[in-house]
């Protein structure tokens, strides 16, 4: 290619400098190089986008809420594995479908099994989760499955599931009467730890029951054993019945959440774990959780005679003191021929509560199925089994309902066919007390209280006036007499004692008797010396030899 | 139709350097006596180099339109723009006037060039020597235009380095944007290597 004109013919000047020629060593332009690398830019930048797009996936939701064509992300454990690029409506309106632009090593999400969910804000029983999509807005959670199998279209969770793929754990299926305040998320606890949470729940086909998803994170989850008893520890149970006030409380959040635990019954039971997806019963409490299997519950029917106020539905049945099942319903009859209201209790017993007994009485009846128990129960009314009202709780006056043996009772026809079968009463013992009492009161009208208490008024005033004699006349009497005792007792006393006048004179008298025997013997001494004495009296010299008297002080000194 | 004539056709040329008058040489490899750089009378390869150039600009026009060229990032939101979706977003949030201002320079204006450039090309090429003063024009007003189209570019560079509150509003480019910056790049090197004398060359064949 060349940039000079060929057509024109220079002419030459020779004033000109000539200029230099030097021999170029490449012969090829080296601008050309330019789009060579533009163009090798661009190649590889396609050959990346291509080598780099994942699959296209479709997802469908029930609500757009949160999403965002080109800016809504699809996170699987927070990292970005594709984006949201359109968005539309169905057809019929129902739901949107949003398109969505995987990477490309996220094709592990375009398969069968793979979850989606918009993880938006939750505010829930356990708390609060997607904090932070507050601040960064909706995003699509991912949740692969183990299929290789390719799946491009989806239906979308209308709630994020409660298990990752993948999380160590069990599932187990939980059959319920009703929900109670339990909820996806509610916590499981086993020893009071929570060890696991409720996955999901549903209606049974039936109607008659809800069946609870549960999820128990490994390794917690070897503690469910094929016997493990599971009930619900949700809110407070404050229960009041024939059996007395019971409360039971779990931890706060679960008073406050609602919440399922299980433990393995006491007493032998199989240890080894349950497998996945094994399916119990969820007891009401605790205590029924706990007791001994209930095996096939079975309907049985009494028929009394008298109220039965105080006997409630749930209210335990009895067998020799042994709790064996409930009452299911109260209703009242009408008897034409007696015109009577008798009360129709019905209940719902397990036999195999009873155990060995249960275990060698159905051995022996022979019968099985549903002709078992009838059997059974026709050779023990025979024996005089009754039912019974018994009043279990007296500050409640609740009943509850006591299968006994009374070998005093009537025979009565039983009928084993019948169904359900209905079981001979006899009176409740709340009846007999009555009976009691009346004839108690009537023993007590009996007593003549009127005479009786005229009788007792004559002998008081008799008793009165005898009393009045006693103290008008018989206490001053006695008061003189005594008082006369008194004195001579005192006096006799007074005689008596140390001091005394009596005494005291003796003791004069014994000393005045002493002193004169020494005057005496003093004036026999003198008129021995001096018997001149005798004539001419006594000299002035001569000293004194008597002793002046004792003073009554000296009497002291002086033992009788 | 008499025309003032041509060095060439005096018989001379001069150094582009030194501005030395030579006389005139067809030898591709002349050199100046006096400085030693090239002599060419016309620019050396001017077609084959604003071809190439041109041609390089667009292969990389259409990377710069497939990828996002910004990523806006605010509290609640993360947005990653074309050039086009740039111009439909303004458009439709409410600033048509905007819209319209970017979308010439970014889409109008490097469209142009393209086309004027290449029609330039093919009409030298062809030796054509029709409306040589209208292309004239074209190719001043190319000059002219090629410093600023691509407006993206600039708004991008600007609000990257103005809006950078890490949390709170963030504005980050994006691949898009280096293949914009080299396409404009090349649309001015490619208007510059193309020498507008070739312009009037052909005047003689008419
Ligand atoms: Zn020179």
């Amino acid at each position: 290619m060349s940039d000079t004109n060929q057509g024109n013919t220079p002419v030459q000047d020779d004033d000109l400098p000539q200029p230099e020629v030097r021999k170029s060593k490449l012969g090829f332009s080296l601008i050309w190089l330019v789009p060579i690398i533009a163009a090798l830019v661009g190649i590889s930048l396609m050959v990346t986008h291509f080598t780099s797009a994942g699959p296209k996936i479709t997802v469908t939701f029930l609500t757009a809420e949160g999403i965002e064509a080109n800016k809504t992300q699809v996170k699987y454990k927070n990292v970005v594995i594709g984006k949201v690029t359109t968005m539309r409506l169905s057809k019929d309106r129902t739901h949107i479908s949003v398109v969505i632009d995987l990477e490309k090593d996220a094709a592990a999400f375009a398969t069968k099994g793979t979850r989606y969910w918009v993880v938006r804000p939750r505010i829930g029983a356990s708390g609060v989760s997607g904090i932070d999509t507050l601040l960064s807005g909706a995003f699509i959670g991912a949740d692969a499955g183990d299929s290789q199998d390719d799946q491009n279209d989806f239906t979308g969770l209308e709630t994020p599931p409660a298990v990752t793929h993948g999380a160590p754990g069990r599932r187990f299926v939980l059959h319920a009467s009703d929900l109670g305040s339990l909820d996806i998320g509610s916590p499981v606890y086993y020893r009071r730890i929570q060890v696991g949470r409720i996955v999901s729940y549903e209606l049974d086909k039936d109607g008659k029951g809800v069946s609870l998803q549960l999820f128990v994170d490994g390794p917690n989850d070897r503690f469910v054993s094929k016997d493990a008893r599971f009930w619900n520890a949700s809110g407070v149970d404050v229960s009041l019945g024939a059996d007395g006030l019971k409360l039971n409380t779990q931890s706060l959040a679960t008073v406050i959440a609602g919440g399922v635990a299980f433990q393995d019954p006491p007493g032998p039971h199989e240890e080894t774990a349950a497998p996945e997806m094994q399916e119990f019963t969820l007891f009401n409490d605790q205590g029924t959780a706990i007791a001994p299997p209930d095996g096939k519950p079975r309907y049985i029917r009494m028929r009394f005679e008298h109220s039965l106020r105080g006997l409630a539905v749930d209210a335990p049945v009895e067998f020799l003191g042994v709790k064996f099942g409930r009452v299911v319903s109260v209703n009242l009859d009408y008897d034409e021929k007696t015109q009577t209201f008798p009360v129709i209790v019905g209940a719902v017993v397990y036999p195999d509560r009873l155990g060995q007994a249960h275990d060698k009485l159905a051995k022996l009846s022979g019968g099985d199925g549903d002709s078992e128990m009838p059997k059974i129960m026709s050779g023990l009314v025979a024996h005089g089994l009754r039912a019974q009202a018994r009043n279990g709780n007296l500050l409640t006056g609740q009943l509850y309902i006591a299968l006994d043996f009374d070998p005093k009772a009537k025979k009565v026809e039983f009928n084993p066919n019948a169904r359900p079968f209905e079981i001979p009463t006899t009176p409740g013992d709340f009846d007999h007390i009555q009976e009691q009492v009346a004839s108690i009161v009537d023993k007590i009208e009996k007593i003549p209280f009127d005479s009786i208490g005229k009788n007792l008024d004559g002998s008081l005033h008799e008793l009165n006036a005898t009393l009045k004699q006693v103290n008008t006349e018989l206490l001053p009497e006695a008061k003189r007499t005594l008082q006369g005792v008194n004195k001579t007792v005192g006096t006799a006393n007074d005689a008596l004692s140390e001091d005394s006048p009596l005494q005291q004179n003796i003791g004069n008298t014994l000393e005045e008797l002493q002193r004169t025997i020494r005057s005496v013997r003093a004036f026999t001494d003198y008129l021995g010396r001096h018997p001149e004495a005798l004539l001419r009296g006594r000299g002035a010299d001569a000293a004194p030899p008597v002793s002046t008297p004792a003073t009554p002080k000296q009497g002291k000194d002086v033992q009788p | 139709m008499s025309a003032p004539p041509r060095a060439q056709e005096l018989g001379m040329m001069s150094c582009h350097v030194c501005r030395l008058v030579t006389a005139y040489s067809e030898d591709p490899h002349a050199h100046c006596p006096r400085c030693h750089s090239a002599l060419h009378v016309r620019k050396q390869g001017s077609i084959a180099r604003s071809w190439a150039l041109l041609l390089a600009a667009a292969m990389f026009y259409i990377p710069a339109n497939v990828f996002p060229i910004m990523r806006t990032q605010s509290l609640s939101s993360k947005d990653d723009n074309t050039i086009l979706s740039g111009i439909f977003e303004l458009w439709r949030a409410g600033s048509p006037g905007l819209a319209v201002i970017v979308f010439t320079a970014s889409i109008v204006v490097p469209m142009l060039k393209f086309i004027i450039m290449t029609v330039l090309l093919v009409s030298v090429q062809r030796s054509s020597g029709l409306v040589s003063k209208q292309r004239a024009r074209l190719y001043r007003f190319v000059e002219l235009i090629g410093y600023w189209s691509m407006l993206d570019v600039f708004v991008v560079a600007i609000l990257s380095a103005l809006v950078h509150f890490q949390i709170l509003s963030r504005v980050e480019p994006l691949p898009g944007v280096v293949y914009f910056g080299v396409v404009v790049v090349l649309t001015m090197l490619s208007a510059m290597s193309f020498d507008p004398r070739l312009i009037w060359d052909n005047r003689k064949s008419q």
